[in-house]
């Protein structure tokens, strides 16, 4: 057990009626970007809260280095968090923001400025937070999760509000900070913002994990690969293939959509047989068909399309 | 831009986060915001502008007629060795004695008068009923001089406790108890040796106890010994009524160098006396010795009507309260802000001890409101003295022990308050509420008690958080002066150190609330 991972294991809370954790269990190691993925109102930010002992669960524990958060000694030198990029007193500036928490840990000011340099804040530190845009406050956020140089990091949807060079940069930093071997746990609810950046993901749904995987083993787990078919025959076509181990949906316009072979053997059934066609095509699986394949069938609040398309 | 810039890593201490770097942390958050520095300032302006206003409206003064023809001004106060306001009015027998001696006499009787006059109508010899204020005093009296508010030192009979050796109006030794009487006479004796006097009483002439003694440092050579009858304002529910008192003094002994004849003189019994009198003194000679007839008193000047209640501390009380309010906004929005915000997560992350960041915050916010509380009371102060005393008002000089209660007073008030209020706003939350509850806790029953009379608003003054305003209660109270020390006269029910003790008791009990909401309830 490294000093810089994270173990949640087993962690029940609930809030009134809603039964927010539900057995919530994972391990985030060193060295690589750890996706938390899941659909709204999936826990997401309840067991980061309890990762860094915000929010108390009813049952189980989650540990950093084996340690819950409470007992850390000058927790920012450990675990950098940003949980709330709008959490700032607004007539305050960027920099006392981030100066009161440097004199908490007993870092120097001029750390503070060294953070404030390396989001790219320094023009804009001296003003009131109060005035900054969501982009700019994700970078405050960050540049106080980088305060205590600290070999874990837990951020709750960075990507908010980020115009599109900050999202390149954020990717790049991040998985800079993993590969300088440190801990890094990213939530989202947007399986596309972390399929570049993270090594493995940790999918969620209403309070549990539906599957922790490598990005990899994740994309092997779907569903195998659709082929789009377009016949003059659909009847026919439909006789030939199921025979050879297909299953075939029809869908609208004539065309068919067959799994359980490849492209290749479609093609080779369907000549066979003397079946006509038009089109034979190979549609991939995508990390973000497994997501919804995933959390299809658990999700509490559509993710807002509109939020994805706004980008 | 890399992460690799970052990477400069610092020193992890081994040591826990001391508690001084919380400190720290949270003065730099109260620091930087501007707007509660600006609060701050307003405090203390509001308090100083008050104090104006107040000491200005409160004008001094007798009129005559249709009130056009109006005097300013306040009657003579004497001021006592000790720079305290004292009463000096008594009816004085006395010749001048150089060097050591010894001067004896008994007090054979102690009758008086007590004025029936009613309240609107001036007091005089035909409307009197016979009796004695608790404090007529007949016995016998030395000074270096009859300049009102010299110091003395004198021996003598009281009409209801017993024999007493006093001397610079303040202090106080008990003697033989019981009231002289033609069947039971008192004797009493001074003696002088160097700068030391010394008190004595007897039954019988012979066999003389001593009460006790007191250096005068730098008493001259020759001073001035001799018989003195004085008699002070009676109480009856509430209503002073001046009297007049006569002693009977035989077997006069007087040894050591003494010059001159008996000298008979009426001190501090004139109308420009503050001291309120009943009738004029006077001195015959009878059979075995001489009967004096005196009104007045030798004791600490308190309250007596004609001189207002006008202290170093009077004009404060206003600015106090609308400065407080400034300083339970800022109070209450230094935690509830951080709730509205949900910064203070990100407080809580940075410190996850919450009961430090509670602690830390109180000490900020305590050690500012002090702070701003005693720097408003000491510019209010001279402010508000020299306005009054420029009205004719008169002002109870101020020692230096009052006025430090004052100005470490209004800040003890202020702190306690604020820690408070900032117990409040974190078990509610919500800045509205953590203020409005801030106000109606420690504001309302102040304003409820100065307009409610009687027994309602002297217990608002002992149990809600407005007895901590009995810091401000620096007029003069005496044990050695009878007087009705209600609040309708300006006396706090409390000492100031029991006011403060309950307002507290109150932050005291809102802090362990706060402190366990805080430690139960997620962030």
């Amino acid at each position: 057990m490294s000093d810089a991972t994270i173990e949640v294991s087993g962690l029940r809370k609930r809030f009134g009626a809603t039964q927010a954790l539900d057995g919530m269990t994972f391990a985030v190691p060193p060295g690589r970007v750890t996706g938390f993925v899941g659909p709204n109102g999936a826990g997401k930010s309840t067991t980061i809260r309890v990762i860094l002992g915000l929010d108390a669960p009813d049952e189980g524990h989650a540990l950093i280095g084996g340690q819950p958060y409470q007992q850390l000694h000058q927790p920012l030198r450990r675990v950098g968090a940003l949980v709330d990029a709008a959490a700032l007193q607004p007539s305050r500036t960027g920099r006392s923001h981030l100066l009161w928490m440097a004199r908490s840990q007993k870092l120097p000011a001029r750390r503070v400025d060294e953070v404030i340099e390396l989001v790219g804040l320094a023009r804009a530190a001296r003003r009131k937070a109060g005035g900054f845009s969501l982009g700019m406050r994700q970078r405050l956020g960050i540049a106080a999760a980088m305060l205590g140089d600290p070999p874990v990091l837990i951020l709750d949807e960075p990507f908010n509000g980020m115009d599109p060079e900050g999202i390149i940069w954020i990717r790049h930093f991040l998985r800079s900070l993993a590969a300088e071997g440190r801990t890094v746990l990213v939530s989202s609810h947007l399986m596309g913002e972390l399929q570049d950046t993270a090594d493995q993901v940790v999918v969620v749904g209403r309070g549990k994990v539906l599957a922790d995987a490598t990005v990899d083993e994740l994309l092997a787990r779907a569903a195998g690969d659709q082929v789009l078919l377009r016949t003059p025959e659909p009847g026919n076509a439909v006789t030939a293939l199921e025979p050879a181990g297909a299953t075939v949906a029809v869908t609208d316009h004539g065309a068919l959509t067959v799994t359980g072979i490849g492209a290749q053997r479609v093609v080779e059934v369907l000549s066979q047989a003397g079946v006509a066609f038009s089109e034979v095509t190979t549609r991939r699986a995508s990390l973000e068909d497994v997501y919804l394949q995933l959390t299809g069938n658990v999700t509490e609040y559509r993710a807002s399309s509109g939020m994805e398309a706004g980008r | 831009m890399t992460a690799t810039s970052a990477s400069l890593r610092p020193p992890v201490s081994p040591k826990r986060a001391g508690f001084q770097s919380v400190l720290r942390a949270e003065w730099v958050k109260f620091r930087t915001v501007r707007g509660w520095i600006a609060g701050l300032g307003v405090a203390v302006l509001a308090c100083v502008l008050f104090s104006y206003l107040v000491a200005n409206g409160t004008h001094s003064g007798t009129c005559t007629g249709t009130g056009t023809n109006c005097k300013s001004g306040h009657p003579f106060v004497p001021t006592g060795p000790d720079g305290q306001a004292v009463a000096d009015s008594y009816q004085y027998l006395a010749r001048p004695l150089t060097g050591n001696g010894t001067i004896t006499v008994q007090v054979a009787s102690l009758s008086g008068l007590i004025s029936s006059s009613p309240v609107n109508v001036a007091p005089s010899l035909s409307s009197t009923r016979p009796g004695l204020a608790g404090w007529a005093k007949a016995g016998l009296l030395l000074t270096p001089g009859t300049r009102q508010g010299s110091p003395y030192a004198a021996v003598m009979a009281t009409a209801a406790h017993g024999i007493r050796f006093q001397y610079d109006y303040a202090s106080d030794r008990a003697g033989l108890p019981g009231a002289v009487s033609a069947t039971s006479p008192r004797w009493v004796r001074l003696t002088r040796r160097g700068d030391t006097i010394t008190g004595y009483d007897s039954t019988n002439g012979a066999s003389w106890h001593k009460i006790g003694a007191v250096r005068l440092p730098g008493l001259p050579a020759t001073v001035d010994v001799g018989l003195f009858v004085t008699s002070p304002v009676s109480f009856h529910d509430g209503t002073g009524h001046q009297t007049q008192a006569t002693g009977a003094f035989s077997h006069i002994a007087l040894a050591g160098k003494v010059s001159g004849p008996w000298h008979s003189r009426s001190i501090g019994m004139s109308q420009a006396d503050f001291y309120p009198t009943l009738g004029a003194g006077s001195m015959h000679r009878s059979a075995s010795g001489f009967v004096l007839t005196g009104s007045g008193d030798i004791a600490p000047a308190v309250v007596q009507g004609v001189l207002g209640t006008n202290t170093a501390a009077s004009t404060l009380l206003l600015g106090l309260t609308v400065g407080l309010i400034a300083l339970i906004v800022i109070a209450a929005m230094f935690i509830t802000s951080e709730y509205r915000r949900g910064l203070i997560r990100t407080t809580f992350t940075a410190i996850p001890r919450r009961g430090r960041v509670l602690a830390a915050k109180a000490i900020v916010i305590g050690a500012v409101a002090f702070a701003i509380g005693a720097i408003a009371a000491a510019a209010s102060i001279p402010l508000g003295e020299h306005l009054l005393t420029s009205n004719g008002d008169y002002v109870f000089p101020a020692s230096a022990a009052a006025v430090v209660q004052v100005v470490a007073g209004c800040g003890l008030v202020n702190a306690l308050t604020t820690i408070a209020v900032l117990a409040l706003g974190t078990m509610l939350r919500r800045s509205a509420g953590a203020i409005t509850a801030g106000i109606v806790v420690f504001v309302l029953p102040y304003v409820i008690g100065s307009s409610l009379s009687g027994s309602i608003e002297t217990w608002l003054f002992r149990l809600t958080p407005a007895a901590a305003f009995s810091v401000l209660g620096v007029l003069p109270r005496s044990a050695l002066v009878d007087y009705p020390y209600t609040f309708g006269n300006g006396y706090y029910p409390l000492p100031p150190w029991a006011g403060l003790l309950v307002l507290a008791a109150y932050t005291v009990a809102a802090l362990a609330a706060a402190r366990v909401l805080l430690a139960r309830r997620d962030a």
